[in-house]
């Protein structure tokens, strides 16, 4: 599936279009089909995100989400040298499934 | 140089009209020709240089030339800031004009490289813009207007 | 060191206001990224991986107590409680908010700092040795002459859109250890057989996907004709460097397929009409600027010995001082490089100690290095003891400057959006394998370089061993490369054949060593051993 994503534009954090909004979790982004050319360009003008861009990802059997490229996969987590500054800094596997 | 005088409010103003103008003379409203083009004829006394000419092609012309358009087609696109600089330090002194993708933050630049004249594609915000133009309380460096760099204010007895 | 006059302080002032303005018309809408992008690149705010990234110019890598500080509090109060010192001897951090960056420059502003030109196609800070105004070897101090371009290059009019970034590095040593060769104008400043000093001019090296070392094209420019020297070469290339592809739109490009003749003459063309514009400063202001960079207050009678008796205290003397002009005293070097630690990471803490050990030992001084470490420029030897043991307590005191444990590693996929792979991951298992290995302290000077991808902001190709990063059908993959040097004898590495993986890579590395170890001679380094044997012991080991 494609999912979208990009950054706060205040805050520069990473987050996920969930439908409704932007999460910074990217278990919570849904497909966007084919068409979200318009959507990324309106959520840009009213400035809710900056830089989105979609991606390919797989939703796995338990529900979360797995974008298809490493370089997202960091960026869904957080800097894979500094377990501590992630988003999951108690999940002892967060890292080896980002890899 | 001459005191920042705006034409018409911005509401006003189509894409391409001058908006800034640093000059009290008549506006010079003769079409500007290319520079093949102006080389070439006698009698065309505006022209329009593109990021790709040589101004230096200009510089045995200077003296008939009252409008030169320099056209920045993308403000990414540094090159008219030599080609002023270029034309100011060959002693012109008619109307430079700084035409095309002309945005805020380019203006004082511009300025003390010696264009008088501003004609934005999107016509500025007017505040905003005045801001620009007095961004600077002093420059560093020589350039092609008359401010006095800070090296020369440090050493003045 | 420099001080800001009245002068310098209202252009950073104007300039934090300039950028505020610009930050609120961006919130505001009035700004699209598109126009606010490059605004906000000159001010060193970039977009990365996690956040907002932003780069703070330490000119000519000097640093006072007081600015390292600010630094400290900028990590804790905007950041999370840490830096990257990188190869521009420049530091950044990596969790900015957009909201936070008008204040965290206005910060900076208050102790003479600023992050004016740390990206974008402008001229960017300017680099220097990072044991200016200290080494014994050294002619003049080039900082003096640095400081004189840092003002002319700041917000240069002509200059602020060129074709690509632009760096320039200024030494005063025919010891080249800034990597001078490799920047897109090098000078070093030399004497003439008059007895004058003047600058010789480089332009043309850089790295990236095109590596260059930069041509030699005037080998002397008096100091009264430096500022035009260089607006000359500028302008040639802001008017000619290409600019229909990126990739080749720095000026080591024009200058290669225009050859050096021919951009040298234009140059000089350039130059002789540009003698009478009046772009020259006044010479008095470099005579203002000099002072400055005046030795501090050195003692005199001060006694040359060390008292080694404690051996890890005498192997951190012989690997991290470096030979000081003045008696009694030598530039001290700390490392970021804890075995297994991030390299050129410090924390808020890290910094406000290195902070107090300058004040305490080094008159007040220090320095960032291209190699993400940090001098004590002027410390003296009775004191090394006593500085050595606070640094050890508080991680610091690694002896393994200029050895495999000293790696460069850019940010790579931790946090850089360009990157390949990661480099940071692969510099801690390099460095904890030849730990393990008993090696860290035995293979001589080896200086490993690790870029996350093609742009080389980690200096790969000037590594004796220089690793790459790529990206090989969506996994990380690395190439290893050999026989780089960034000092006056600079040349560039090659690649060794193929790539190898995240593990691959360190037991290339590990291999790499083992062939000089079997192949060395009575006093080579691992670089001498390369260059004299060549790639094919190197391959045959490798992939044999
Ligand atoms: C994380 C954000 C960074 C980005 C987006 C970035 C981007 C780039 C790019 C695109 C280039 C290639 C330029 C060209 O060839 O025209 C480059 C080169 C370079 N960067 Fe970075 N860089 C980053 C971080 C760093 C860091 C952390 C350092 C220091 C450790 C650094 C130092 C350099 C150096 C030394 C070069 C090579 C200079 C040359 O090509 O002459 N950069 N960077
Ligand atoms: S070399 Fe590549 S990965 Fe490393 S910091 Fe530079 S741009 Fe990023």
């Amino acid at each position: 599936m494609k999912i979208l994503t990009g950054n706060n534009l205040e805050t520069g954090a990473v987050v996920w279009w969930e439908g409704k909004g932007w999460s910074l979790h990217v278990d919570d982004a849904v497909d966007a089909g084919e068409e979200f050319e318009t959507l990324l360009a309106t959520e840009e003008a009213e400035r809710r995100v900056v830089g989105a861009y979609a991606i390919d990802a797989e939703r796995l059997d338990d529900g979360r989400v797995r974008p298809a490229h490493i370089k997202d996969r960091v960026r869904a987590l957080g800097p894979t040298v500094r377990p501590d500054l992630t988003l999951k800094p108690n999940d002892p596997n967060a890292i080896a499934e980002v890899l | 140089m001459a005191e920042l005088i705006s034409e018409n409010p911005a509401e006003a103003l189509a894409s391409g009209d001058v908006q800034f103008r640093f000059r009290d003379d008549e506006l010079v409203s003769d079409p500007a020709v290319t520079v093949d083009a102006f080389v070439g004829q006698s009698n065309a006394v505006a022209v329009r240089i593109e990021p790709g000419d040589d101004a230096r092609e200009l510089l045995p012309h200077l003296d008939r030339i009252a409008l030169v358009e320099v056209n920045f087609p993308a403000y990414t696109d540094g090159r008219g800031y030599s080609a002023a600089r270029i034309l100011r330090e060959a002693g012109y002194a008619g109307e430079l004009r700084a035409v095309g993708d002309v945005l805020i933050d380019q203006l004082s630049h511009m300025k003390r490289c010696g264009f008088d004249a501003f004609a934005p594609d999107a016509p500025l915000n007017e505040d905003d813009a005045k801001a620009a133009f007095d961004r600077w309380p002093h420059v560093y460096q020589s350039a092609a207007d008359d401010r006095t760099p800070i090296w020369n204010l440090r050493h003045e007895r | 060191m420099y001080k800001y006059d009245q002068y310098d302080q209202a252009m950073v002032d104007a300039r934090v206001e300039e950028f505020r303005d610009q930050c609120r018309r961006r919130m505001e809408g009035h700004l699209t990224e598109d126009q606010f992008k490059p605004l906000r690149l000159m001010n060193g705010l970039y977009l990365q991986l996690h956040a907002y990234m932003l780069r703070v110019a330490v000119p000519y890598g000097t640093l006072n107590g007081q600015q390292m500080d600010a630094l400290a509090d900028i990590a804790d109060k905007y950041d999370r409680g840490y830096g990257h010192f990188t190869t521009r001897q420049n530091i950044q951090y990596n969790w900015i908010k957009l909201e936070d960056a008008g204040d965290i420059l206005a910060d900076l502003a208050k102790v003479e700092m600023h992050a004016i030109q740390t990206s974008g196609n402008c001229i960017r800070n300017i680099s220097a040795d990072h044991f200016a105004g200290a080494a014994a070897d050294e002619l003049v101090d080039p900082r003096p002459y640095a400081e004189l371009m840092r003002q002319w290059s700041s917000f240069h009019p002509e200059f602020t859109y060129l074709p690509r970034k632009f760096k320039i590095c200024v030494i005063g040593a025919d010891k080249d250890r800034a990597a001078m060769k490799l920047h897109d104008i090098g000078i070093q400043i030399v004497k003439n057989d008059e007895g004058e000093l003047g600058a010789q001019f480089y332009v043309g090296g850089g790295m990236g996907r095109t590596p260059m070392i930069a041509p030699m094209i005037r080998e002397f420019v008096p100091l009264d004709q430096l500022i035009t020297y260089a607006e000359a070469c500028l302008r040639v290339y802001n008017r000619y460097g290409r600019r229909d592809n990126k990739y080749k739109a720095r000026i080591k490009i024009l200058v290669h397929e225009l050859g050096k003749e021919e951009y040298t003459r234009q140059v000089e063309e350039e130059f002789q009409h540009m003698l009478d514009q009046g772009i020259e400063p006044p010479f008095a202001e470099l005579e203002r600027i000099r002072p400055y960079f005046a030795d501090p207050a050195f003692e005199t009678g001060l006694s040359d010995d060390i008292d080694r008796s404690d051996p890890d205290f005498a192997l951190w003397v012989d690997t991290n001082t470096h030979a000081h002009k003045a008696p009694g005293y030598v530039s001290a070097v700390i490392s970021l490089k804890p075995v297994g630690g991030i390299p050129g990471d410090a924390t808020a803490e890290q910094m406000h100690l290195m902070a107090d050990l300058a004040r305490e030992y080094s008159f007040d001084e220090c320095r960032v290095m291209h190699t993400q470490n940090i001098v004590l420029p002027h410390v003296k030897k009775a004191d090394l003891y006593a500085l050595w043991q606070k640094l050890e307590a508080a991680g610091l005191g690694t002896a393994n400057l200029d050895q495999i444990g000293d790696i460069i590693a850019c940010p790579g996929l931790d946090y850089c959006s360009l990157a390949n792979a990661r480099s940071i991951p692969v510099a801690q298992k390099i460095a904890q394998r030849f730990e393990e290995k008993g090696q860290s302290n035995t293979l001589g000077e080896l200086k490993l370089k690790i870029s996350g991808c093609i742009n080389a902001c980690g200096h790969h190709h000037a590594g004796h061993i220089g690793i790459l990063g790529v990206d090989k059908k969506g996994k990380e993959n690395y190439q290893l490369l050999l026989g780089g040097s960034e000092g006056e004898d600079t040349s560039l590495a090659k690649i060794t054949g193929p790539g190898f993986d995240e593990d691959g890579i360190v037991d290339a590395v590990e291999k790499a060593t083992e062939v000089y170890l079997n192949e060395k001679q009575e006093g080579e380094r691992f670089l001498d051993t390369y260059r004299r044997v060549g790639m094919a012991p190197f391959k045959e080991a490798l992939y044999g």
